[in-house]
C-alpha cells in the first residue's frame, strides 16, 4: 500500500509538472496583455518600462522557470488587473464557490440516491417514470438556461428571492460565509438549485441502473429467501453495493460542480473564483487564469487519490488484492 | 422473433417504447427544419437590411412594419425571434455533428490502435486520456476557446479536444474486450494488414457502445457550444446560434421581456432531450446485464 502511495504521488508530480509547462505556453499564447494594461496613447518609456515590471521581455523559457521557481515558494504572481497577489486573490473567492457546490453536490445526492434507488427498485410505477423524466431534463437541459428561468420566474415575476451576489455574511474562522446567515441563504437558494440539478439527475440515473442490475442479482435473492424485509434489503445490500459508483461520482463531481460554477456565478454574479476566471479570461489576465488552472489540476489530482482510497476502504475485496 | 437481420430485430425492439419513438421523429423533424430553414423561415436573419429596428423587441403576436406576423416576437436588432431560431438550430446541429464526428473519428482510433498494440503505446495513450477525463470538459472547451479566439472551427477544436476522450476511452474498452477472442487472433495469422484487422474485424464488434456514446455526446457537444456561446467564447455575432441568442436576451430578461432568452432555450431544450430519450433506449437495448 505504502510503495503504491508513494508510486502515485510521484505520478501526480510528473502530472503537475507536464500540467504547468502546458498552461503556461497555452496562455502565454493569448493576446498581448501589456496592451490591455496600459491605455494605448501611453509613452513609449512607460510601454517597456511595464513590459519589464512584468518580465514580459524574457523569452518564453526563462519566463516558465522564473515562474516554476516562484512557484516553489508558493508565489503565484501578482494579478495585472487587481495589483495583488494571485494566491490571495483566489483565497479570497474560493469560500463562495466552496459552500455553493457543497450545498448543491450534498443536497442533489441526499435527494437524488432515494428517489433513483426507488425508480430502480419500482422501474414501472408512474412515480418512477416521472423520477426518470425529471432526470432526463436535468441531464439535457443547459444549465444557463435553467438559470435564467430560474431568475425570470423566482425574482422577476414572483419576486421571492434576489437574483444575485452573496446577500450578508458571518465570519467563521476568518473567512466570510452566506450559509450562517438567513439572509445569505436566501440568496444561496437560487444558485444552489441552479448548480445541483445536472447533478441531481446524474445521480438519480447512477442510483437507478445500479439498483436495478443488483436487485436481480443473488444476493437479493437469498436475502430475500433469508426472510429480510425489502426495506432492508434495500438498505443493507444495495445501497452498500451502488455506493462505490456513488462515491467516485460524488468525488469527481464535486470538482467538476466546482468547475462548472463558473456558468452559473456568472448568472446570478456570484462573486466566487468562476466568476473571477471569466473575467480573467476576458481581460488576459495571465497569471491568473494560470494559478486557477493550476490549483483546478492540483485539486483533481487530489481527488482522484483520495477516491481511489476510499474505494479500497469500501470495497474489501479491492483492499485485500491490494495488500497481497 | 423472427426478424432476419440484427437491424430489423433492433427496431421491432425499439419500437415498443413509445417514448423513444415520438423522440425519434422529433429529431429527425427538427434536422429536416432547420435544413429547410432558409426555405420556411418568415425573414433571412443574417441579412441586416431586413432588420427593422422599430420592430426591436416586440412579444410574440406582434405584426411588424414588414407586414408579417413574429409569432415568437422579435430580439433587440428586430430580428424574428423564429427566423432567428430555425437558422440558430442548423448552426447548433451543424457545430454538434462535425464536433461529435471528428471526435468520434479521432477518439474511436486512438482507442483501438491502443487496444490493439498494447504494451507501451497502449499505457501511454490510456494514461493521457484518463488525465484528461479526470478534467472537468466544460473548463477545457472554456479555457480553448479563450485561447484560440471566435468562429467555428476555434469552436469545433475546442469541443473536439474536450470529448474525444470519452470515445477513446469507450473503444479502449470494447476493443481490448474483443482483442483476446479467437476471432482476431485468427484474422491475425492471415497477412492482413494491422489496419485491416482494426477496422473491419474489430472496430464492427465495438460499434454498440459506440454508438450509445455517440448520441450522447452529440447532444452534449450542442449543450457546450450554447453554453460556450452564451458566455461569449462562442461563434461570432453575426452567426447567432442559440446560446448567443438566449444569451442576447439575458439582459431583457429582468424588464420582463423573457421571449428573446426563453424560446431559443425551449428549441434547444426539445432537441437533447429528444436526443439523449432516444440514446436512453439504444442503451438500455444494448446493455447485456438487463436482460434476464
Amino acid at each position: 500500500m505504502l510503495g503504491f502511495m508513494i508510486q502515485r504521488l510521484l505520478q501526480a508530480l510528473v502530472v503537475m509538472l507536464v500540467i504547468s509547462a502546458l498552461v503556461f505556453v497555452g496562455v502565454y499564447a493569448v493576446g498581448n496583455p501589456i496592451d490591455v494594461l496600459i491605455s494605448p496613447d501611453a509613452t513609449q518609456q512607460i510601454r517597456e518600462a511595464a513590459i519589464k515590471a512584468y518580465g514580459l521581455d524574457q523569452p518564453l523559457w526563462k519566463q516558465y522557470i522564473d515562474f516554476l521557481g516562484r512557484l516553489i515558494q508558493g508565489d503565484f504572481g501578482r494579478s495585472f488587473l487587481y495589483n495583488m497577489p494571485v494566491l490571495d486573490l483566489i483565497g479570497s473567492r474560493i469560500p463562495a464557490t466552496l459552500e455553493l457546490t457543497l450545498v448543491a453536490v450534498l443536497g442533489a445526492t441526499l435527494l437524488g440516491v432515494p428517489l433513483g434507488m426507488y425508480a430502480g427498485y419500482r422501474p414501472d410505477s408512474i412515480a418512477s417514470r416521472l423520477i426518470m423524466t425529471l432526470s432526463i431534463f436535468g441531464f439535457s437541459v443547459p444549465t444557463f438556461w435553467i438559470g435564467l428561468v430560474l431568475i425570470f420566474t423566482f425574482a422577476v415575476q414572483l419576486g421571492w428571492l434576489p437574483a444575485g451576489n452573496r446577500g450578508e455574511t458571518a465570519t467563521l474562522f476568518g473567512v466570510e460565509w452566506s450559509f450562517l446567515t438567513a439572509n445569505g441563504w436566501k440568496h444561496m437558494l437560487l444558485p444552489a438549485l441552479n448548480l445541483s440539478l445536472f447533478k441531481f439527475a446524474m445521480m438519480v440515473r447512477l442510483a437507478r441502473a445500479g439498483t436495478r442490475e443488483i436487485m436481480l442479482t443473488d444476493t437479493v435473492r437469498f436475502a430475500r429467501a433469508a426472510g429480510e424485509s425489502e426495506f432492508t434489503i434495500l438498505r443493507r445490500h444495495v445501497l452498500r453495493l451502488i455506493s462505490i459508483p456513488i462515491v467516485t461520482v460524488f468525488g469527481l463531481e464535486f470538482g467538476s460542480t466546482m468547475a462548472f460554477a463558473v456558468v452559473t456565478e456568472t448568472i446570478f454574479s456570484w462573486p466566487g473564483v468562476g466568476k473571477l476566471i471569466i473575467d480573467s479570461i476576458s481581460s488576459l489576465d495571465r497569471p491568473v487564469m494560470v494559478a486557477y488552472l493550476m490549483l483546478v489540476a492540483f485539486f483533481f489530482i487530489v481527488i482522484n487519490l483520495l477516491v481511489d482510497l476510499s474505494y479500497a476502504a469500501l470495497d474489501p475485496r479491492l483492499r485485500t488484492r491490494r495488500a497481497a | 422473433m423472427t426478424d432476419s437481420t440484427p437491424l430489423a430485430r433492433f427496431w421491432s425492439e425499439f419500437r415498443t417504447n413509445k417514448v423513444a419513438v415520438c423522440a425519434l421523429f422529433v429529431v429527425i423533424a427538427i434536422v429536416l427544419i432547420a435544413l429547410a430553414a432558409p426555405l420556411i423561415a418568415p425573414q433571412n436573419p443574417y441579412d441586416l437590411g431586413t432588420l427593422v429596428l422599430m420592430d426591436a423587441r416586440r412579444p410574440p403576436g406582434f405584426v411588424g412594419t414588414k407586414g408579417f406576423t413574429h409569432w415568437l416576437g422579435t430580439d433587440a436588432q428586430g430580428r424574428d425571434l423564429l427566423s432567428a431560431i430555425l437558422y440558430g438550430l442548423r448552426i447548433s446541429i451543424q457545430i454538434g455533428i462535425i464536433a461529435g464526428g471528428i471526435a468520434f473519428a479521432l477518439g474511436v482510433t486512438l482507442g483501438t490502435f491502443a487496444a490493439y498494440f498494447g504494451g507501451r503505446i497502449e499505457a501511454l495513450i490510456m494514461r493521457i486520456i484518463d488525465l484528461q477525463l479526470s478534467f472537468p470538459a466544460i473548463l477545457l472547451a472554456l479555457v480553448l476557446a479563450a485561447l484560440l479566439g471566435q468562429g467555428k472551427g476555434p469552436l469545433i477544436a475546442a469541443l473536439v479536444t474536450a470529448q474525444y476522450a470519452y470515445f477513446a476511452r469507450t473503444a479502449h474498452g470494447a476493443a481490448s474486450s474483443e482483442r483476446s477472442k479467437e476471432y482476431v487472433e485468427a484474422a491475425l495469422s492471415t497477412p492482413l494488414a494491422p489496419t485491416r484487422v482494426v477496422f473491419r474485424h474489430i472496430l464492427p464488434n465495438c460499434l454498440p457502445p459506440l454508438i450509445v456514446v455517440a448520441t450522447v455526446q452529440i447532444a452534449n457537444s450542442i449543450a457546450l457550444e450554447a453554453t460556450l456561446s452564451f458566455l461569449g467564447l462562442g461563434l461570432p455575432v453575426s452567426e447567432p446560434s442559440l446560446g448567443m441568442l438566449i444569451s442576447n436576451g439575458f439582459q431583457y430578461m429582468l424588464s420582463g421581456r423573457y421571449w428573446i432568452s426563453i424560446y431559443p432555450g425551449v428549441a434547444l431544450i426539445i432537441l437533447i432531450v429528444a436526443i439523449n430519450l432516444v440514446g436512453d433506449q439504444i442503451r438500455d437495448q444494448l446493455n447485456p446485464r438487463l436482460r434476464r
